[in-house]
């Protein structure tokens, strides 16, 4: 197994050198995680904060009104574009399922709105008996539902399956995938609540974004298993995530997730939005195009070992990642450490809930062997992802949203780890 | 109005949320009384949807040859002079290139989708821009503004004539070339194609 270098064990010139001086001992971590990297005129690449030797021979920092990660985390998120634009959450930086909330991914069509929850509404009319408005606070008062889902942008994948390159790291191929625990009402609760009439097929999600986010929805979504939340992972929504509230459809694309939720219209047939037409439709080799392809299908990534990072010693290894589908629960996952000769079945970490990721692992012991690393999600629909040499025999490589083909990592001999995406 | 506070029924409700769904339509009718009457004047200001069938489109109306002098002054910096855009932050609109004709996208990833070869609703076009465009000033344009813009977008890519002008009746009329190839999904009440 790889040693972690221990904390300690950073720059102990350097962190003998600030106990000397008798600054380190006056300041907490944090501050001295600020001092930058240089002594001597010797530049230290990259950067390691300073701590001292000994954690055991001082107090450490004080108590804060607000939580910091450690200085030697440096997860983030990778942006593009600005406020029409999107950041991808650093999927190699993190483990189990739940995504921390400042790293969720983005995707915004017109920036994110400052909004007073106290003067944010939400009005529900159109085919229905009693047209309503509600408060942010009036939401609350309805019984609430826990549960955790995923949300991933159907362009996720996009550029891996257009031209993979090994230099992809796991953000940049499945990076716009996060996943929360939901505090909201069901939708259903509410639309019983203004009385949805039967004509109604469709309602009409909009957003108080300065583009005026509009997507159409089948009602029976509504029906089944939808929510308007209000919490993410504990608090309240993160601006980026759709403040004061959102509306969420568990295992859809996550356009349709409709952030800064203002308005809900019920009616009989879908509006034809420009974001499902000239957005989110799927161009196929017949000369055609999808549309309302809502549900992402079974897909996984190992996430370690993964490109940025390389293998630092022979032996046993955790290989794992994560599998999702959007139709329901992952059955089966498997890895496989030879290009796809022979399929492993992973573990499975923990419960495995619908539309919700699942943590697998397999042990792996590396001895020093060229490799090729992959997994294969299978979902209770029975679909296995496919190749991306299939999903493009099938939908062709113009197609623009719903990648789902497997993909992986090269090991070189020296344990340097690329991306493999010529499935 | 009917309101049933039975604690009966809003246990039975509160339990049938722990199954996979997160409720069921067997309590239909189950009130709890929270909110209030949505005013109308809120919901007419709102409620700006514009759908295929065009019944909401509004009074106005506006030729190309106005949109152009409006395209002009308040898109083309992004879109460009020709609709040409400047991707990927500011995307093409218009072209009817040979290639891009019979819809070919799925072969072809770098064809560029526009309004002609592309979008099957000319009453998305209005609904969009009416709502989002200009990007830095949005919501900023006149019913007769936009009704301009759509009529000058459609006659650049050769979808209604150039002379035409265009109000509720006309661009509900209007038929986009490619409607008919979008196929919907079976989650949609259409067909599973994978
Ligand atoms: C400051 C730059 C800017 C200006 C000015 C601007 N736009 Fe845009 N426009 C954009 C951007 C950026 C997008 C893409 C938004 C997105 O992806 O959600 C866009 C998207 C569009 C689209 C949809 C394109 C597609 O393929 O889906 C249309 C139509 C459009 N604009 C029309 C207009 C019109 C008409 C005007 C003038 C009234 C205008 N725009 C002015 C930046 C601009």
């Amino acid at each position: 197994m790889p040693t972690d270098a221990r904390a300690t064990e950073g720059s102990p010139a350097l962190s003998r050198r600030a106990l000397l001086t008798g600054t380190a001992g006056a300041l907490g971590g944090a501050v001295l995680a600020g001092l930058p990297g240089v002594l001597d005129g010797q530049e230290t690449a990259p950067a390691r904060p300073i701590v001292p030797d000994d954690a055991t021979k001082l107090q450490g920092a004080a108590t804060s009104p607000l939580g910091e990660r450690s200085p030697f985390v440096t997860a983030s998120r990778a942006p593009y574009g600005e406020t029409v634009g999107s950041s991808y959450t650093p999927l190699q930086d993190l483990t189990g399922v739940v995504t921390p909330s400042d790293l969720h991914f983005e995707r915004h069509h017109a920036g994110i709105p400052a909004l007073d929850p106290e003067r944010h509404t939400l009005t529900i009319h159109g085919l229905v008996e009693r047209p309503l408005t509600f408060s942010v606070d009036d939401l609350k008062r309805f019984p609430q539902t826990v549960r955790t889902y995923f949300i991933e942008c159907s362009g996720n994948g996009r550029a891996a399956y257009r031209e993979p390159k090994p230099e992809m790291t796991a953000q940049k191929v499945s990076g716009m995938l996060s996943t929360s625990e939901w505090t909201g009402v069901p939708l259903a609760t509410l639309f019983r609540e203004v009385g949805a009439k039967p004509e109604a097929k469709w309602f009409l999600a909009e957003g108080g974004d300065a583009c005026l986010m509009t997507r159409s929805v089948p009602m029976a979504k509504a029906w089944d298993d939808a929510m308007v939340v209000w919490a993410q992972n504990g608090e309240p929504l993160r601006p980026a995530q759709g403040y004061p509230i959102r509306l969420l459809l568990p295992g859809w694309e996550g356009n349709i997730n409709v952030k800064w939720l203002r308005r809900l219209e019920l009616g009989a047939a879908p509006w034809m939005t420009r974001w499902e037409t000239a957005k989110y439709t799927d161009p196929r080799p017949d000369h055609t195009a999808d549309m309302f392809t809502f549900a992402q299908q079974a897909k996984s990534i190992i996430t370690s070992p993964s490109q940025p990072g390389r293998i630092a010693s022979q032996g046993w290894h955790a290989v794992h990642g994560l599998a999702w589908t959007g139709r329901g629960r992952i059955t089966k996952v498997e890895v496989s450490v030879d290009g796809g000769r022979r399929w492993h079945e992973a573990e499975l970490l923990g419960e495995v809930r619908p539309k919700a990721p699942v943590r697998f692992q397999h042990m792996w012991e590396w001895r020093g062997e060229a490799a090729t690393l992959l997994s294969r999600a299978t979902d209770e629909t029975g679909e296995v992802q496919p190749t991306r040499t299939a999903l493009i025999e099938r939908r062709g490589i113009g197609t623009d949203y719903h990648f789902n083909q497997i993909v992986g990592w090269q090991v070189a001999r020296d344990g340097a780890v690329t991306f493999h995406g010529e499935t | 109005m009917r309101h049933r506070f039975s604690l009966l029924l809003l246990t039975s409700l509160t339990a049938c949320r722990g199954g996979d769904g997160a409720a069921s339509t067997a309590d239909a009718g189950t009130r709890y009384g929270i909110g209030r009457p949505a005013d109308a004047q809120l919901v007419a200001r709102l409620d700006t949807d514009i759908d295929p069938s065009g019944t909401a489109l509004p009074a106005g109306h506006g030729t190309a040859a106005e949109g152009a002098v409006l395209y002009a002054a308040q898109c083309a910096m992004c879109h460009g002079a020709e609709g040409l855009g400047m991707p990927p932050a500011f995307p093409r609109l218009l072209g009817r290139g040979p290639k891009a004709e019979d819809f070919n996208f799925a072969s072809d990833h770098k064809l560029p989708k526009t309004i002609g070869n592309y979008w099957p609703y000319a009453t998305t076009l209005f609904d969009y821009i009416r709502r989002a465009m200009p990007l830095t000033a949005p919501g900023s344009l006149t019913d007769d503004q936009v009704y301009a813009l759509t009529a000058y977008l459609l006659a650049a890519d050769g979808v209604i004539p150039k002379e035409t002008t265009l109000d509720a009746a006309a661009l509900a009329a209007v038929k986009m070339p490619y409607t008919d190839r979008f196929i919907w999904s079976a989650e949609a009440g259409g067909q599973d194609r994978d």
